[in-house]
């Protein structure tokens, strides 16, 4: 996770645009992911992507962005209610379980990170690492993990997994009101892949238990769902880089493929050195084109 | 026969062919014994040797000719150490150095002779007086050897450890001379970090400055041992006719509001420290903080230019100040685009850098390249930063909380390394450098 404490000027700038949109569907937060394709996208669409691609050909990304809105808030659904299970059993001081439940709750998130990163300080509350942040401020995820796995006990854990659940559901109240516009969708896929570069791949991420490959399965499939929705546009505008960008998707998919474990992923530690270092320049080989999609924005 | 005693050799040839070439291109008599002395073989193998490496025509002539200027030394005896308003030289070379003696007398040795070393390294003489004794290891490395001086200065300091129990200096220790508090996002090495002692080499070469790194450490053995060493770069003076200023490896221009170097009054404000202002050992020193910091190349490479530019909150081509037309037009926080939003976001590293504008140092950082991470197979190279300060508390803590806490920038980068020095004011002749505490 990167941050900084006041909201990144651009996406707040590219969150002024969908007002509207984002107004329609308050209530629509169960799972409806099957059905949000284009039922009523075409109406509205010139004016909201007029803005954002300045061009004539505007491309229409109404359906896109609904698409993504839907799976961001099926994902803070679940990571809700993931989270809930976690907090609830560190809690309870059942460590073993609130181990097991950690890194797959945690992929929800990491799915759908740039989303939190454009709320506030709620990226920095619910993933802030140990340095990240001033030692009286640290609160979230990594404060449980180093719980959990350094100091083995879940005593005096029960504010922080409090706060914790109070932050994933301020995360799902205010995600409704973030506005999603193509630009957001673009950065937004290269910023997962970022994360990835930054510190999954490095084992910095998860320094206490080592889950480090959830997150980078996560933040990587974040960004291939919106390569798989903006493929159609990119495919008008650029077929070879569309092609380009799901070939390296797949390969770095297959070099990932090894390291699934039951329903899981194996410790970051158990990767060898020549591993880590593959998977590393696999993931630049993907988010190297695929920071070239803002292609389809127009120039 | 001294072969280096370049004042008093006489020419080794006077009428020769290859000597009318050097005349017509304008070399002189120094130039060619630099030249002969590079080779190593000039003088060994007679006039016979100096032909063959003349006559392959003007380029053999030429090549090392063409940088030798008369004014490339620096003085080194001056009021103030050289290497901080020094305009920057094309490369660093930067070493922290541990004390292994723990008597004091022992450091006092080691700071005379680095003197001396110093002085000659700094006006590319060779180091030491047995360099051509056949039953002696020669005192100078040689890798210099008939080099200019290449505008080296070298730079000394003492870290905050110095001050420790070892030396009974504990009382001598300047209050802001202490380790750095830690920055939010800092991910430092100990391997990048402290250091007894620094010298900072710079020089318009390369090799000159690692020669004179070197043979200070060689001089050390057995006193001190390096602790962690850094190369650095710039585009070169040849590079960029223009000498505008330097681009980061980020690709931005990096040091457009530095403060002004020939301002006397300005520079007693900020870098130099007053009397009063700490011990008084350290009057007309400066305190050093460096930094190394690793850019995310790969991350920054993929972001858009216009990411890139609200990142530094300057436009990339012409360094000048997002809205703005040129480099050095002022930094207006306050403007403002017709919704209201300011132009140069106020998360910006300039903005953030500049703060409110009273807080200033003067920074003299090099690009560094570490050649590949071993672990990520991705590049190791940033920044290491550098920056002079009267105090380090006041000056570069204060902007770094700024920074660490909000910059942007600080997505595309981390902080690997960690260092501050007292830097001793400047030496006399026939002083040492540190007598004003040692002496």
């Amino acid at each position: 996770m990167k941050f900084s404490y006041a909201v990144p000027a651009s996406l707040l700038a590219a969150s002024i645009l969908f007002t509207g949109c984002a107004s329609n569907n308050t209530n629509g937060n169960t799972a409806q992911s099957t059905n949000g394709a284009g039922t009523n996208t075409a109406t509205n669409a010139p004016a909201a992507t007029a803005d954002a691609a300045k061009t004539a050909e505007a491309a229409d990304f109404t359906s896109a962005i609904e698409q993504y809105r839907t799976f961001v808030i099926e994902q803070c659904d679940l990571f809700v209610k993931e989270t809930e299970k976690f907090t609830g059993a560190v809690k309870a001081g059942q460590i073993e379980e609130a181990k097991k439940l950690y890194a797959p709750t945690r992929m929800y998130y990491e799915r759908i990170e740039p989303i939190a990163e454009a709320l506030g300080d709620l990226d920095p509350h619910i993933d802030a690492r140990e340095n990240d942040v001033d030692p009286a401020e640290w609160r979230g995820f990594h404060k449980l993990e180093k719980a959990l796995w350094e100091d083995k006990t879940t005593a005096g854990s029960e504010e922080t997994a409090d706060q914790l659940l109070k932050d994933a559901q301020l995360l799902r109240a205010k995600v409704e009101t973030v506005e999603i516009d193509a630009n957001l969708l673009v950065t937004g896929a290269v910023e997962l892949l970022n994360e990835v570069s930054s510190s999954k791949v490095t084992g910095e991420e998860e320094r206490y238990s080592h889950t480090d490959l959830y997150d980078f399965v996560a933040n990587v499939e974040g960004a291939q769902k919106i390569y798989e929705l903006l493929k159609p546009e990119l495919a008008k505008k650029d077929a070879a880089l569309e092609q380009t960008i799901g070939e390296r998707f797949a390969a770095l998919q297959a070099e990932l493929a090894p390291f699934k474990s039951g329903d899981g992923y194996v410790s970051y530690q158990q990767l060898k050195e020549d591993e880590v270092r593959k998977l590393s320049q696999n993931l630049d080989a993907l988010a190297e084109p695929l920071s070239n999609m803002g292609t389809i924005l127009g120039v | 026969m001294n072969k280096h005693d370049k004042d008093k050799q006489p020419t080794p040839t006077t009428n020769s062919e290859p000597s009318q070439k050097l005349l017509d291109t304008k070399v002189s008599r120094r130039d060619m014994l630099r030249l002969t002395g590079a080779t190593g073989l000039g003088l060994l193998l007679g006039g016979g040797a100096m032909g063959s490496l003349l006559s392959r025509g003007g380029t053999a002539a030429k090549a090392p000719v063409a940088p030798v200027q008369a004014d490339s030394s620096i003085p080194f005896y001056a009021n103030h150490q050289a290497g901080i308003l020094t305009p920057a030289q094309n490369f660093l070379y930067f070493a922290a150095f541990d004390l292994t003696t723990t008597k004091l007398s022992d450091v006092k040795k080691l700071l005379q002779e680095w003197t001396t070393a110093a002085a000659a390294l700094t006006t590319g003489r060779l180091v030491g007086n047995t360099n051509d004794s056949p039953n002696l290891p020669p005192s100078d490395t040689g890798e210099a050897d008939g080099l200019t001086p290449s505008r080296c200065t070298l730079t000394f300091g003492v870290g905050p450890s110095f001050f420790d129990e070892r030396f009974g200096l504990a009382g001598q220790r300047p209050s802001s001379l202490a380790d750095l508090p830690p920055f939010v996002g800092d991910n430092l090495d100990p391997a990048w970090c402290g250091g007894d002692l620094c010298v900072q080499a710079c020089a318009d070469d390369l090799q000159v400055a690692f020669h004179a790194i070197r043979n200070l450490a060689r001089i050390a053995r057995g006193t001190a041992v390096l602790r962690w060493t850094q190369e650095g770069f710039q585009r070169t003076g040849e590079a960029d006719p223009k000498n505008g200023t330097p681009r980061n490896l980020l690709g931005f221009k990096d040091g457009t509001g530095n403060p002004d170097v020939t301002d006397e009054a300005e520079m007693n404000k900020i870098v130099w420290q007053g009397s009063g202002d700490g011990p008084a050992w350290m009057n007309g020193g400066t305190y050093m903080a460096v930094r190394r910091v690793r850019f995310r190349i790969e991350v920054w490479d993929r972001s858009s230019l216009s990411d890139q530019e609200a990142t530094f909150g300057r436009h990339r081509q012409s360094g000048a100040p997002i809205g703005a037309r040129d480099e050095f037009d002022k930094l207006d926080l306050k403007a403002a685009d017709a919704s209201g939003k300011p132009l140069i976001p106020a998360d910006s590293h300039s903005a953030l850098a500049h703060g409110d504008g009273t807080v200033k140092m003067l920074r003299r950082s090099y690009s560094y390249s570490g050649g590949l991470n071993a672990k990520t197979g991705q590049l190791d190279a940033g920044l290491l930063f550098i920056s002079f300060q009267r105090d380090l508390v006041k000056q570069f803590v204060t902007i770094q909380q700024r920074l660490s806490r909000n910059d942007r920038l600080n997505e595309y980068m981390v902080h690997v390394g960690s260092a501050v020095f007292a830097c001793f004011p400047g030496v006399r002749e026939g002083g040492f450098i540190g007598d004003t505490l040692l002496g």
